[in-house]
C-alpha cells in the first residue's frame, strides 16, 4: 500500500483531515514531525494547512527552515509528489520549491467560503480530473493573494503550470486569478484553497477534493 | 499564578547602546516592494484621514529588525541573513545597517 506522509508543525491545523483524505483515497497517512529530518520512507508528502509557528515573521517562513522540510525540498526536487495545502502552499513557496509568494488578502479580509476552481493542467495530483473541470473546496485564508512577478507568471501560464484557477475573480485578489501552481515536473503542487476539507459529503461541500488523493495514489501505483 | 510573575520579573530588555564588548547592534529594516500592493498600509494612510491629518500621500508598512552581533558576523553573512530569513526575496526590499 502506497505510503504518503503528513507533516505536523506546531500550529498546523489540517494535518487530521488531510491524514483522513489520503485514507479515503485508499492509501496510508504517515505521521511525519517538523522536528524530524526523516521522511519515514514515504512515496509522497503532504503540507497541510494551519498557522505553522503563528505566522511568525512570514506565513510559512520559519515552517520552511525547520528540520523536515530539508528531506522534503530534496524529494520533491528529485521528483517526490508533493502537495502544499494553504500554509502548505506558503511554506512551499518559502522553501523555494514552488515559484512566487502569497500574501495578505487585497481587502484584508480573512476569506472562509466555497469557491469554485478549474483544473487546467494534468500534474500527479490532478491526473483523476479532465483538463477544464470545475470543482467546489473551501478557501479559509487571510494570506492567500498569489503573486510573482510578470515573468514569472508568464512562465507559469506558457509551461502549463497553472494548476488551478478560481472561476470567479480571485477572492483574494491573487495574480491572474491563480488558486494553485506546480513545479516544472508537475509533481510538486500547491494550492489555497483546501480539498482536503471536501471529501464527504457529510462535512464538506462535496467530494471534488478526493480527486487530488486519488490522482496521487493513482500515479504511484502506477510507478510500482 | 506564581510563574507568570516569575517570567515577568526575569525578562531582560535589550541593550539600547550598542557596542558592548565585541557585539554591534544592526538595524535590517523590511519593506514590500514597491509593485506590490500593501493593504495594510493602505488602511493605516485611511485611518491617518480620520485623526484629521491630510498631506500624507502614502504608506508602506514593513518590519524592523534589532541584531546583536559579534565581530565574527561579517557584512556578507549580514546581508545572506537578511535575504534570505529576514525578508523573502520575492516580495520584499531590505536595507543592513551597522549602528554605533
Amino acid at each position: 500500500m502506497s505510503r504518503i506522509g503528513v507533516i505536523t508543525f506546531p500550529g498546523t491545523l489540517d494535518d487530521v483531515d488531510a491524514a483522513r483524505a489520503v485514507r479515503y483515497a485508499g492509501a496510508e497517512p504517515v505521521a511525519l514531525w517538523h522536528d524530524d529530518a526523516d521522511l519515514q520512507g514515504v512515496d509522497a508528502v503532504v503540507v497541510p494547512g494551519g498557522f505553522s509557528y503563528g505566522d511568525y515573521l512570514r506565513a510559512g517562513a520559519i515552517a520552511a527552515r525547520s528540520p523536515v522540510m530539508g528531506p522534503v525540498v530534496e524529494a520533491g526536487r528529485a521528483g517526490m509528489p508533493v502537495l502544499g495545502i494553504c500554509n502548505g502552499f506558503q511554506i512551499l513557496c518559502e522553501a523555494g520549491l514552488l515559484p512566487g509568494a502569497l500574501v495578505r488578502n487585497h481587502g484584508l479580509r480573512f476569506v472562509c467560503r466555497e469557491v469554485g476552481l478549474r483544473v487546467e493542467a494534468d500534474t500527479a495530483w490532478t491526473s483523476s480530473f479532465t483538463v477544464g473541470q470545475e470543482i467546489r473546496v473551501p478557501l479559509k485564508s487571510g494570506e492567500g493573494r498569489y503573486v510573482a512577478d510578470a515573468a514569472t507568471l508568464d512562465a507559469l501560464e506558457a509551461e502549463g503550470r497553472v494548476v488551478f484557477r478560481y472561476t470567479e475573480p480571485a477572492p483574494n485578489g491573487a495574480l491572474r486569478d491563480i488558486a494553485g501552481i506546480s513545479s516544472a515536473d508537475g509533481r510538486v503542487v500547491g494550492l489555497m484553497p483546501h480539498p482536503e476539507h471536501a471529501i464527504d459529503a457529510l462535512t464538506g461541500p462535496g467530494t471534488d477534493g478526493l480527486g487530488l488523493f486519488t490522482s496521487v495514489l493513482r500515479r504511484l501505483t502506477a510507478a510500482a | 499564578m506564581a510563574e507568570v510573575h516569575e517570567f515577568h520579573a526575569t525578562r531582560v530588555p535589550l541593550p539600547r547602546p550598542g557596542n558592548l564588548d565585541g557585539v554591534a547592534r544592526v538595524i535590517v529594516d523590511v519593506l514590500p516592494k514597491a509593485e506590490i500592493l500593501d493593504p495594510q498600509g493602505q488602511a493605516v494612510a485611511r485611518a491617518m484621514g480620520r485623526l484629521g491629518v491630510s498631506g500624507v500621500a502614502d504608506v508602506r508598512q514593513g518590519k524592523h529588525f534589532e541584531l546583536e552581533v559579534d565581530d565574527s558576523v561579517d557584512d556578507a553573512e549580514l546581508e545572506r541573513i537578511a535575504g534570505s530569513l529576514l525578508a523573502n526575496p520575492v516580495i520584499e526590499e531590505w536595507v543592513v545597517r551597522r549602528v554605533p
